[in-house]
């Protein structure tokens, strides 16, 4: 049996020093919103053979005098261009002046042009989203573990639920504001559908550990509480690891094989439920034991009245 | 369940896994039927699975409608016709399945065009901004004094327009525009023009005042005719415009999105790729970890995705890249349950349960787990399926699909393949299993 327990200290160590990094990442970078919340265009295209460099492309779009026009070359032959809403026409411009440089795939290209109002409505409308899902998630924590009471309040549990939750939505944001400085990665609604989704992985990963717990709880026969807590993960270590890996199996196939479209949304979906396994078993229940344990100390020097 | 009854049901699960497997794939057999041309064996029926445009090409287009002349009553009939004239137009152009539909949001009013594999949508475009608003108004009633009277809109709008023909008059050879309404404008052109007798009509065209002739007397049989200064070719551009649809209001586009045909055509290659090397990756985990439980586990897997892939058929779900990417995690999921029901299967045979009773403890105690983790995913699918953006609906709507169905082969379908070991030599053979 493996005691976690015992060695908690330096699992939280390894938490805390990821979040900071994260937010320190999120803080310094910042994150990149994509069109669809701030408004603008995206004109992508493929180039039969090497695209050009992207040198030779800036001084093409400056010559069109489209305000800021970030160029970015994907791969071999992709370039993506990103700018403030254009008209079709400017679009046509612009493909004039990138089929002067090389010729163009046909029927590969896409465009985008998002007014500012609809982004301001996708924001608020995603707002309202991850407060009513953070809400579910509460209802449900809060029935979830109505039943348990001994040794640990229930709001214990769904406290450090939560505490595994941020932890499984703050890492990966950080590795986005940083992908968003080197690579061009930016928030998009895949993204933010992909962490949504783990909000409910993250969430249930952490109470099938906790159910045990309770399990092991009423079964028990006066052992110690990290001594329920160890062997409970012990129980589900197996169960946590093979489902993770499986569903982690199919993001690495999307990843890998997925294309370009889906690839950031595998991305976060992965570092979500890669984080949401390692939190539910070294975090959320470790935390518990941790609670549990400063209330006791607290309760041995002040004895409760009553 | 009696052994019998377990051999009932596993063979209604299979023939429903063939069923829908024939359904998706209807080709082959259909090709047999063709061959032994045989009469009255109906052909399984051929139909494609509904691809979204990032899977297909096209374009996305969302209109804005300036309402603010519109009261709140009549908001909606004016936003049909425009829905109706819009598509009307893209008929025209010639493309099929066109999705033309209008979507409230806050206070404004939009219309939303889906143009499905539109080879040259700047053409598209174009032709749908081109689309005149014609709008008839009437005098002020407070502002009579003035030699300039201004104008108020009327009810009377493009929306009612039946056709629009060009003549020219006859004194001085000038073109001018015929106008003819339907019934239904016809009535609101007599009331307009029996209330402004002796007043002034005028007609704008995109918000362009083009004439402003006195009403004489009430006009009935719903014809009107503009005379303004155009040159021939004006007119005729004109009335080839109407004659397309007179928008009863001014749009404004405000976002669009295009996909180019063959994007669409590698995104499908690769996300199918990659729900191929998902699926092989799961098969080849579940057998090298649960052996032969791994296999049966496989082989509801296969049911599984046979009903899935059948239900987005036939429903039709409208396949795009983050449906189909909600569908790959979803078969992550499904064997999720599988694995939660073979772990505790372990734990109980280690207590030395027998293989019957490790079974049923194994589903029945491995229950609420699964429906717990199903429940937190469904119920964030379904707030997510409200958020309107038509990435997040695809995907939200698979997954739950998936989920829902993946409930159904892991518990049903893998415990009828494994409850035909009970009581046979296979089942003492313990690595065998687990």
């Amino acid at each position: 049996m493996i005691s976690f327990t015992k060695y908690r200290k330096i699992f939280y160590a390894f938490s805390l020093v990821l979040i900071i990094a994260a937010i320190a990442s999120m803080v310094i970078f910042g994150l990149r919103l994509g069109i669809e919340f701030t408004g603008g265009s995206v004109l992508e295209v493929k180039y039969k053979q090497q695209a050009p460099v992207l040198e030779n492309i800036k001084k093409q779009t400056d010559a069109l005098n489209l305000g800021e026009v970030a160029v970015q070359v994907a791969g071999e032959q992709r370039v993506i261009l990103k700018m403030k809403p254009i008209s079709e026409a400017g679009k046509e411009n612009i493909l004039q002046k990138l089929e002067a440089l090389g010729e163009i795939e046909k029927g590969s290209e896409s465009f985008q042009v998002i007014g500012p109002v609809i982004g301001k409505e996708l924001k608020n409308k995603t707002k309202i989203v991850v407060f009513l899902s953070l809400l579910s998630i509460l209802v449900y924590i809060a029935i979830s573990f109505r039943k348990i009471s001994r040794p640990v309040k229930s709001w214990v549990y769904g406290f450090t639920g939560i505490v595994a939750l941020c932890h499984d939505i703050i890492i990966p944001l950080g590795v986005f504001a940083w992908l968003g400085r080197y690579l061009g990665a930016e928030i998009t609604i895949p993204i933010i559908t992909a962490l949504l989704t783990v909000f409910g992985y993250s969430i249930n990963d952490s109470v099938v550990v906790f159910d045990r717990i309770r399990e092991n709880l009423f079964k028990s026969k006066g052992e110690s509480f990290d001594t329920i807590v160890d062997a409970s993960l012990n129980q589900t270590l197996g169960r946590s690891v093979n489902t993770s890996f499986t569903v982690i199996l199919v993001l690495l196939a999307i990843l890998l094989f997925g294309g370009n479209t889906l690839r950031y949304f595998a991305l976060a979906l992965l570092l979500g439920v890669g984080f949401g396994t390692y939190s539910s078993i070294f975090v959320a229940s470790l935390l518990v034991v941790t609670i549990f344990e400063s209330r006791e100390k607290r309760g041995l020097k002040r004895p409760r009245r009553g | 369940m009696t052994k019998s009854a377990n051999k009932i049901y596993l063979a209604v699960v299979l023939c429903l896994t063939v069923a829908c497997l024939l359904l998706v794939f209807p080709g082959p057999v259909n090709r047999v039927l063709s061959y032994l041309n045989i009469g009255f064996i109906p052909h399984l029926p051929e139909k494609n699975f509904k691809l979204g445009l990032d899977l297909q090409g096209g374009s996305h287009l969302v209109y804005e409608a300036d309402v603010s002349q519109v009261e709140l009553k009549g908001r909606k009939d004016s936003m049909q016709g425009l829905r109706d004239v819009i598509e009307r137009r893209v008929n025209m152009f010639g493309v099929t399945e066109a999705v033309v539909s209008t979507q409230q949001a806050g206070d404004s009013e939009r219309l939303v065009v889906e143009l499905p594999g539109v080879k040259d949508i700047n053409k598209a475009i174009e032709m749908i901004g081109k689309t005149p608003y014609l709008e008839f108004k009437e005098e002020s009633p407070n502002n009579t004094t003035s030699s300039e009277p201004s104008f108020v809109s009327t009810k009377l709008t493009g929306q009612y327009l039946k056709k629009a023909t060009l003549s020219f008059e006859q004194s001085t050879m000038a073109s001018e525009v015929l106008l003819e309404f339907n019934d239904e404008g016809a009535a609101i052109f007599k009331e307009l023009t029996e209330k402004n007798i002796n007043k002034r009509i005028a007609i704008y065209i995109d918000n362009v005042l083009i004439s402003a002739p006195v009403v004489r007397e009430a006009i009935s049989g719903g014809k009107a005719q503009i005379t303004g200064t155009f040159s021939v070719q004006e007119a005729k551009d004109l009335v080839r415009n109407l004659n397309a649809g007179a928008l009863p209001l001014p749009i404004k586009l405000i976002s669009q999105t295009n996909i180019g045909p063959t994007l669409g055509l590698v995104s499908l290659q690769q996300s199918l790729r990659a729900a191929w090397f998902g699926l092989i990756g799961i098969c080849l985990f579940m057998l090298v970890f649960y052996r032969f439980s791994g296999f049966f586990a496989c082989l509801s897997l296969i049911t599984y995705a046979a009903i899935l892939l059948c239900l987005f058929k036939f429903i039709p779900v409208t396949l795009t890249l983050a449906g189909i990417g909600g569908g790959v995690l979803s078969v992550g999921m499904a064997v999720d349950a599988n694995i939660l029901i073979f772990e505790r299967m372990k734990e109980e045979r280690k207590k030395g349960e027998n293989f019957q009773k490790s079974l049923e403890l194994g589903f029945s105690r491995a229950w609420p787990s699964i429906r717990d983790s199903n429940l937190t995913t469904l119920l964030i699918a379904v707030i997510m399926f409200g958020f309107g953006s038509s990435f997040v609906k695809g995907f939200a709507l698979t997954l739950s699909l998936g989920i829902l169905i993946s409930m159904f082969s892991a518990m049903f379908a893998t415990k009828l393949w494994m409850n035909i070991f009970v009581g046979t030599r296979l089942e003492n053979i313990k690595k065998l299993w687990l």
